[in-house]
């Protein structure tokens, strides 16, 4: 990775004194992950260029992580190539005194604007093209952004998504060493070390001054912060009593199209929720001896409804991955005692027979078929109506007639990348009572969300009865 | 009867509860000790020891018995005879006692000891210990001597009674084996179904066995005189009689083969009744009863007699060749197998049935079979199949001769289905035919989970036993319901491999001189050295037809699979794998592949390239941007090195330093461009395979390597997506030409070619500690940039990733290979599902292990 940092303010070579770094000669520093680099290619009187290079140590980078990130981690990656959180961490180690705005020889020069230009390379990009300029024209500078190709013999490739970024304007050089390093990691929407609490701190010492009004405010708190919810609300907060206008919207600005951005103007998920809840608890007949299967409970949202409810006598969510699994476990730590007594949580998978799940009132498949490949589904089938066979099951899914009224949502793509299918209203519509046919069941469909008179409601529930 | 005489010698069998019954000081343990193991007895006074450090510990006595109770529970379990050496004098005290033998199906024997109050007393005050009053031992006295003529009607099926000293000290136990219990005998056998009187028929069949059958007259009756096939046996399920034209003369057929020592008889439900009506007894005489009467009646009395004796000797069961075979007529569980009991004679005569009966009036069968899990194969007849179909081990060789079907024999240990066509529909039978092929592929639509979580131990041929830990098993779990393929293609999973031991070589991390050696240490001299396609694993199952996809792997509609070595499917369009399977189906046809392995199914293990089909987003997402940042990033230093070594800063070996690592990162593109070319239909992919696993009735792992290569080869001749792989056979002896392999991989690695694999010439092979590694692979030096980075073989990184370790990864690979070959040769055997499923789902598990992705 490589930063250079050029001034045209004369005597240019004026730059050594703001960064504490002879232009003579060339120095190095080691930062533990790997070496710094900082030497001048030119130093006159009329110009004078400043380089930072990072060497970065791929063999310890690989080393003591195993596991940490997903096994990719260990494969070959950009990280020691790509001006990322490490170059900023370089530049806080290497020019700490620059950034703070002090020089020992010329102070009154490092609190004034000067002519500056920088380079970056290769600066890496995810997200919309203009993010660049979005963030670094705010700022008052000029963007000069170069786009290069993936592999210049294969065009067909297509474009890098690294860019060499050339900033040019008048700027204190502390300002513009702690926009590069806050702006760096927004735009690499990474960052190698954990984010914790204390990283609050850090950017709002970092945005004091330019962060609370900028325009792209919130994406850079959200990504500065690796999207950790609580974090980036309580930095907003903060943020918003010192922005100049008084109510700014608290809403981080996620990128991605998730399942969840795409319905969330509808908070569907919890109607959905509240709705298979409510059917649950009505199924019984004799109050407070309802024991229910969550299956594919996830983290445990829909427990945390069916277990406060006293017509419910026992819950039991079923989940394949030890994971969400585990998410739930930590989300019912703190239950009463005695609401606790009533949950239980079991690895269990729905394609396979399970005896643990026979002999239950009501069963509940929430957003869960989709996620099962159709070949698989006739295993499911048996598992579930055949062997389990509780006397209730409920059973949501998307509704893909829907999906043409979610702006977001090109027409050949399903809601979330792990939707292995989703339903128009007939197709669910003649699964269900195909199913229900087979094993002796009674089905009722009704929509979940507010229906559309054309395209239905965005979800639909089948309630099974036997 | 139980005797209730004084014995000298007793006979027990020898699985059996006995039961001591007897005062406190009459002899109990001491009788125990003398007459059976250590082992076998479980005392009360030794349980309270346990319990409370205090064999004499009256408030210990609860739990003393709860755990007198748990240990007989479980010595019954596993078929062990068990002593229980109490005072039981009361029937409450033995309740329990014979409840634990009812549900293991253990004889109760109760054996007496009563040397009078006296000697009781005498010994008790003798003993400091049992400081307990005179009217303790009275009591027990009283007790005892009231209960001992109910003892039969408690369940003991013998009662010894011992009524002196000199009697109990004289008395001998001896043991006998149960009637059922014939492990010794390991046949070979042919088992015979349902006869019902087909005489001719079943003179046919055992002529088509290879018995030679002549008829003559001894003593005045007329007898079959039997010629087995060397060393074989005949055994019947049972049902010889009634319905069927000929009853008397299959019943003579039969009867002569036992006695002459050449067959083995089970009781079946017929016979039962038949026994009942010999005896004179009411019973309902129906259409089949009365072709029985009507055979017997016109023999002699004197074999009337002989066959009520016969029947009356014939048992429920046999258990035989070491507890492998289990032949009953309706069928049995495995925890009777064996063993004796009126449940278990009910069983086996009649099957499980659910109390209710069906349209025809027949009752409804439970079917046993689809939940049995024994290891012992049960062969069976009773309920009239048209094919027989094994099902979870078990096989149903009724085939309704009686009712114009066939009389078939299963030749065990073959597996063979031998059988004749009825002459005629002797009889019509109540009920159709039960559809009994495809009962395995319909209790496989569905597996248990219990077959496949926790902790398992799965044993294999080529390891004996093998531990899978209950988290690996969990993070199967989730990869097998998410991601996988139906299990019912998914009958294998391939072995990683591990590398060869790091090279010391200047420059190398990998050398093939390590892989070469590798063998040359295990003591494998010949092996062979295999071009490394850098594609992506690919397993390919395909039918000749969708009939055969059906009839064999119980799937309805396609050809087959093609799935990745995590059990994923290959394709993302259900059309390209549609198509390879189609042009893979007709290049195994058409080179005469399934013609020459008489097969209709095959199993293919390839490598299919491009590399970039597959991994596409990785290469776009991780590997190409990685050399676009470097070349990005270290351009601009070197062109800024250059300007300042210009102005004399001096720089030192920085800007050659750079050069450098631009070059290895070209270099490192240059690899990766080489896997990667468009792909839009299947003419542009290229399929390499290098196993040709398993086809019908044979796994292939017991041919060497160059079979495997020189049938492949015939497919690429066949369709150009197929390609040869090239080899070179080595002799590890021959310098020569082990520096010839040495060439030959320097040449195939310098454009960046992934390597070679190296493997013993026969596919398993012994080195010096058991069997193995299946395969070492060596890496090209060029395409290791692609595994641990542009830089990875400067001097500086070599020396620290020479540091990684061999032994999980080789451990891993020797553990999968075994799992790998169990699932194909249990698949190939067409066990159930569920059998297979357990190892392929083990290869699975063990993937989780965290190994360094690297190696």
């Amino acid at each position: 990775m490589f930063l250079s940092v050029a001034t045209a303010h004369r005597p240019a070579t004026d730059l050594g004194f703001l960064l504490h770094k002879n232009p003579a000669r060339m120095q190095d520093l080691d930062l533990g992950f790997g070496r710094a680099v900082m030497l001048y290619p030119e130093a006159n009187d009329a110009r004078c260029e400043f380089v930072l290079t990072l060497d970065i140590d791929p063999v310890a980078l690989v080393r003591g992580r195993s596991g940490s990130e997903g096994l990719l981690d260990q494969y070959v990656n950009d990280r020691p190539y790509a001006a990322s959180s490490f170059l900023s961490v370089a530049i806080g180690r290497c020019l700490g005194a620059a950034m703070g705005g002090r020089s020992k020889e010329r102070p009154a020069l490092a609190q004034t604007k000067i002519p500056l230009s920088v380079t970056v390379a290769p600066l890496p990009v995810r997200g919309r093209p203009d993010l660049v300029e979005r963030l670094f024209s705010p700022l008052g500078y000029a963007v000069e952004v170069t786009r290069h190709p993936l592999d210049p013999e294969r065009p067909d490739w297509g474009e890098a998504p690294y860019v060499t970024l050339r900033l040019s304007g008048t700027a204190r050089l502390a300002d513009l060493l702690t926009h590069l390093t806050v702006l760096m990691p927004v735009l690499d929407d990474r960052k190698h070390y954990f984010v914790g609490e204390d990283e609050i701190g850090k950017l709002l010492a970092r945005g004091e001054g330019w962060l609370p009004d900028h325009p792209e405010r919130d994406l850079i708190v959200a990504r500065y912060l690796k999207r950790r919810g609580a974090l980036v609300r309580q930095a907003l907060a903060q943020l918003a009593e010192a922005a100049s206008e008084p109510d700014a919207a608290l809403d981080p600005a996620g990128q991605e199209e998730t399942e969840a951005a795409i319905e969330r103007p509808l908070r569907l998920h919890e109607r959905r929720l509240d709705r298979v809840a409510q059917v649950i608890a009505e199924s019984g007949t004799k109050g407070g001896t309802l024991r229910v299967l969550d299956l594919g409970c996830g983290d445990g949202k829909l427990i945390a409804r069916l277990i406060r409810d006293p017509a419910i006598a026992q819950v039991v969510g079923v989940e394949v991955s030890s994971a969400e699994l585990a998410r739930a476990a930590r989300r019912f730590e703190t239950l009463p005692e005695a609401l606790h007594r009533k949950l239980a949580l079991l690895q269990g998978s729905l394609i396979y027979r399970d005896a643990r799940l026979r002999g239950f009132d009501a069963a509940a498949l929430v957003e869960v078929i989709e996620h099962v490949e159709p070949d698989r589904l006739p295993h499911l089938e048996r598992a579930l109506f055949g062997d389990a066979k509780p006397a209730t099951i409920v059973v949501t899914t998307p509704n893909r007639d829907h999906n043409a009224l979610f702006p977001g949502l090109p027409a050949d793509r399903l809601r979330h990348p792990d939707h292995r299918f989703e339903w128009s209203r007939a197709e669910f519509a003649a699964w269900a009572g195909r199913v229900a046919s087979d094993h002796g069941y009674a089905v009722r469909i009704e929509g979940i969300g507010d229906a559309h008179p054309d395209y239905g409601a965005p979800s639909q529930m089948a309630v099974f009865s036997r | 009867m139980p005797s209730l005489a004084g014995a000298s010698a007793i006979t027990v069998p020898d699985f059996a509860l006995v039961v001591l019954i007897g005062a406190s000081g009459s002899g109990k343990s001491t009788f125990a000790r003398r007459h059976f193991r250590a082992t076998e007895i479980v005392s009360s006074d030794v349980c309270r020891g346990i319990v409370a450090d205090d064999e004499n510990d009256q408030g210990a006595t609860p739990d003393a018995f709860a755990l007198l109770a748990a240990i007989l529970d479980l010595r019954l379990k596993n078929r062990r005879l068990t002593v229980v050496d109490a005072t039981n004098v009361r029937p409450e005290d033995r309740r329990k006692l014979v409840e634990t033998a009812r549900r293991w199906h253990a004889r109760c024997v109760a054996i007496v000891l009563d040397p009078g109050e006296e000697v009781c007393r005498a010994r008790n005050a003798a003993r400091p210990d049992r400081a307990f009053g005179p009217h303790v031992i009275r009591n027990q006295m009283a007790a005892l001597r009231r209960g001992l003529r109910g003892l039969d009607r408690e369940g003991f099926r013998q009662v010894h009674a011992l009524r002196s000293e000199a009697e109990i000290a004289a008395v001998t136990v001896a043991r006998e084996r149960l009637w059922t219990d014939r492990r010794d005998e390991a046949g070979p056998f042919d088992v015979i179904g349902d006869v019902h009187g087909c005489a001719d028929e079943l003179e046919a069949l055992l002529d088509r066995l290879g018995y030679a059958v002549t008829r003559e007259s001894r003593d005045g009756e007329s007898r079959y005189r039997v010629v087995p096939p060397p060393g074989r046996k005949a055994v019947f399920v049972g049902d010889l009689v009634d319905r069927g034209p000929r009853v008397a003369d299959a019943l003579r057929l039969v009867m002569d083969m036992v006695e002459d020592g050449h067959a083995l008889c089970v009781m079946g439900n017929h016979e039962a009744k038949l026994e009942k009506w010999l005896d004179g007894r009411d019973v309902k005489v129906g259409h089949g009863l009365q072709a029985s009467i009507d055979g017997l009646s016109a023999e002699s009395a004197a074999f009337r007699a002989r066959a009520r004796r016969f029947i009356g000797g014939l048992v429920s069961h046999y258990l035989l060749d070491a507890g492998r075979l289990a032949v009953a007529h309706a069928g049995i569980k495995a925890e009777m197998m064996g063993r004796a009991s009126g449940a278990i004679r009910g069983f086996c005569l009649f099957g499980e049935t659910t109390g209710e009966v069906d349209e025809f009036g027949l009752p409804v069968r439970q079917n046993w079979a689809t939940a049995y899990r024994g290891d012992t194969i049960v062969v069976y007849g009773h309920t009239p199949v048209i094919e027989p179909a094994w099902l979870n081990n078990t096989l149903c060789i009724d085939t309704g001769c009686v009712f114009g079907g066939r009389l078939t024999a299963l030749r065990y240990p073959e597996r063979e289905i031998v059988s004749v066509p009825a002459n005629r529909v002797h009889a019509e039978p109540a009920r159709l035919l039960g559809p009994a092929v495809g009962a395995q592929a319909e209790a496989d639509n569905l597996l248990d989970l219990s077959d496949v979580s926790g902790k398992r131990i799965v044993t294999t041929r080529l390891l004996p036993s093998l531990t899978i830990r209950e988290e690996n098993n969990a993070a199967a779990l989730e990869v097998m319901s998410r991601f996988a393929i139906d299990p019912k293609w998914l009958i294998y999973l391939p072995p990683t491999m591990s590398p060869c031991e790091t090279a010391t070589e200047d420059g190398y991390l990998e050398h093939p001189r390590e892989a070469l050696d590798f063998y040359r240490r295990e003591g494998v001299r010949q092996v062979l050295c295999q071009e490394k396609h850098m594609g992506s694993r690919a397993l390919i199952v395909v039918c000749r037809d969708e009939d055969t996809a059906r009839r064999r792997f119980g799937v309805a509609g396609g050809l087959g699979a093609v799935h990745t070595r995590t059990g994923r499917a290959f394709f993302g369009d259900a059309r390209q794998q549609d198509e390879v399977l189609a042009r893979t189906g007709a290049a195994l046809a058409g080179s005469g592949l399934l013609a020459d392995l008489d097969t209709d199914w095959v199993l293919l293990d390839a490598e299919i390239m491009p590399w970039s089909a597959k991994a596409q987003a990785l290469i776009a997402g991780q590997y190409a941007p990685t050399a676009a940042a470097a070349r990005i990033g270290l351009h601009a230093l070197a062109d800024a090195l250059r300007r300042a070594e210009a102005n004399g800063t001096e720089i030192g070996d920085l800007l050659s330093g750079t050069t450098d690592r631009l070059g290895r990162a070209e270099r490192f593109a240059a690899v990766l461009r080489r896997y990667a070319w468009p792909v839009t239909t299947v003419d542009d992919l290229r399929i390499a395979p290098f196993h040709l696993l398993a086809s019908e009735g044979q796994v292939h792992a017991d041919k060497p390597h160059a079979w495997h290569m020189g049938h492949l080869a015939r497919l690429a001749t066949a369709d150009p997506l197929f390609r040869a792989t090239a080899t070179v056979a080595v002799d590890l002896d021959k310098a020569v030409e082990v520096e010839a392999a040495l060439a030959w991989w320097l040449d195939l690695t310098a454009g960046g070619g992934e390597g070679m694999v190296v493997k013993p010439a026969g596919f398993v092979a012994r080195g010096r500690r058991g069997i193995t590694q299946p395969a070492v692979k060596c890496r090209g030096r060029e395409y290791l940039r692609l595994i641990y980075g542009p830089d990875y073989d400067t001097p500086e990184h070599l020396a620290r990733l020479r540091q990684r370790g061999l032994g999980a990864k080789r451990s891993l690979a020797f553990r999968e290979f075994a799992l790998g070959l169990e699932a194909l040769e249990r698949f190939v055997a067409r066990e159930p599902l569920r059998r297979v499923h357990e190892c392929v789902f083990a290869v699975l598990a063990l993937e989780s292990e965290p190994v360094d992705p690297r190696l």
